[in-house]
């Protein structure tokens, strides 16, 4: 079980949609994750590089900033193995490339400007991600 | 440098928000997902609160000239629904069922230092990496037969 956080996850998703618009209407830039590391991997290194590396480095810095503010780090609990971790991570990296974005890049981003390719893109892996939850827990009963 | 420091800054609020969403904690994700036994809906209002600020701010953003600090928006062109759309999308969200970890959710949480998302981000880098390469494959022009 986890605990209901219905305040605490709309404010969260606040934060997100503001940094989403931020990087819009400062930088002209969609805040896909997957996409901003995409282009980190690329050899060719440029001024896009740069902001993508300052970006990206401001998310994995955000935990001190929870710290600062509550003074204890974000508790997180991952039930999952190490092999489906690597399994995971694996077909998450193959999909999101051939799919052209993630949650953030398809799920909010795309579906806040009505972009039909990202609100497909979000029905289809929000239902096979049920699925793979239904089938991993409750039928093979991990 | 102002672009750097402006991008380092909008990643931080980016992160803070994932972490105090619960979208960096794979048990939380999981049991959004998992609605038929330990449903937690909170994800919901997660993406609620993400797409009603993020709506909004687009439209406002959308309404200058350019960005603030660069030549023009660079917006996706695509719009076709291809199976490489759709194919690609049933992929990421069987891998993101098995680990609980979408790459937004994934990347705050390396900063925590546990072994459980490097070994996931090292896993999706390789993803990446092989689906490049065959795309690269596949849009190359196959030789031409005798």
């Amino acid at each position: 079980m986890t605990e209901f956080t219905p305040i605490l996850s709309f404010s969260g998703g606040l934060l997100i949609g503001l940094a989403t618009v931020a990087l819009m209407a400062v930088h002209g830039r969609i805040a896909g994750i997957n996409g901003i590391v995409g282009g980190l991997l690329s050899l060719n290194i440029n001024s896009d590089w740069a902001w993508r590396a300052a970006f990206i480095t401001g998310i994995v810095t955000s935990p001190l900033v929870l710290l600062g503010a509550t003074g204890q780090l974000p508790e997180i609990s991952i039930p999952s193995s190490p092999t489906l971790l690597l399994a995971g991570g694996f077909l998450t990296g193959v999909g999101t490339t051939l799919g052209s974005g993630c949650t953030s890049g398809h799920g909010v981003c795309g579906m806040s400007r009505l972009s039909a390719r990202s609100i497909v893109a979000t029905m289809t892996f929000m239902a096979t991600g049920g699925v793979t939850v239904f089938l991993i827990r409750h039928v093979f009963g991990g | 440098m102002i672009r750097l420091l402006s991008a380092f800054a909008i990643g931080l609020v980016f992160g803070t928000g994932i972490l105090i969403s619960g979208m960096g904690n794979p048990a939380k994700v999981l049991n959004f997902f998992d609605v038929t036994g330990t449903w937690d809906p909170s994800l919901a209002f997660v993406m609620s609160g993400a797409l009603t600020v993020a709506a909004i701010g687009y439209r406002l953003a959308f309404r200058m000239n350019s960005p603030v600090l660069a030549s023009e928006f660079s917006l996706p062109t695509k719009t076709d629904l291809d199976m490489k759309l759709i194919g690609g999308s049933a992929i990421f969200g069987i891998g993101w069922g098995m680990s609980g970890f979408c790459p937004g959710g994934l990347v705050p949480v390396l900063g925590l230092g546990l072994s459980g998302p490097f070994l996931t981000g090292a896993a999706i880098v390789a993803g990446i990496l092989v689906a490049r390469g065959i795309t690269t494959l596949g849009s190359r022009p196959s030789p031409a037969q005798a």
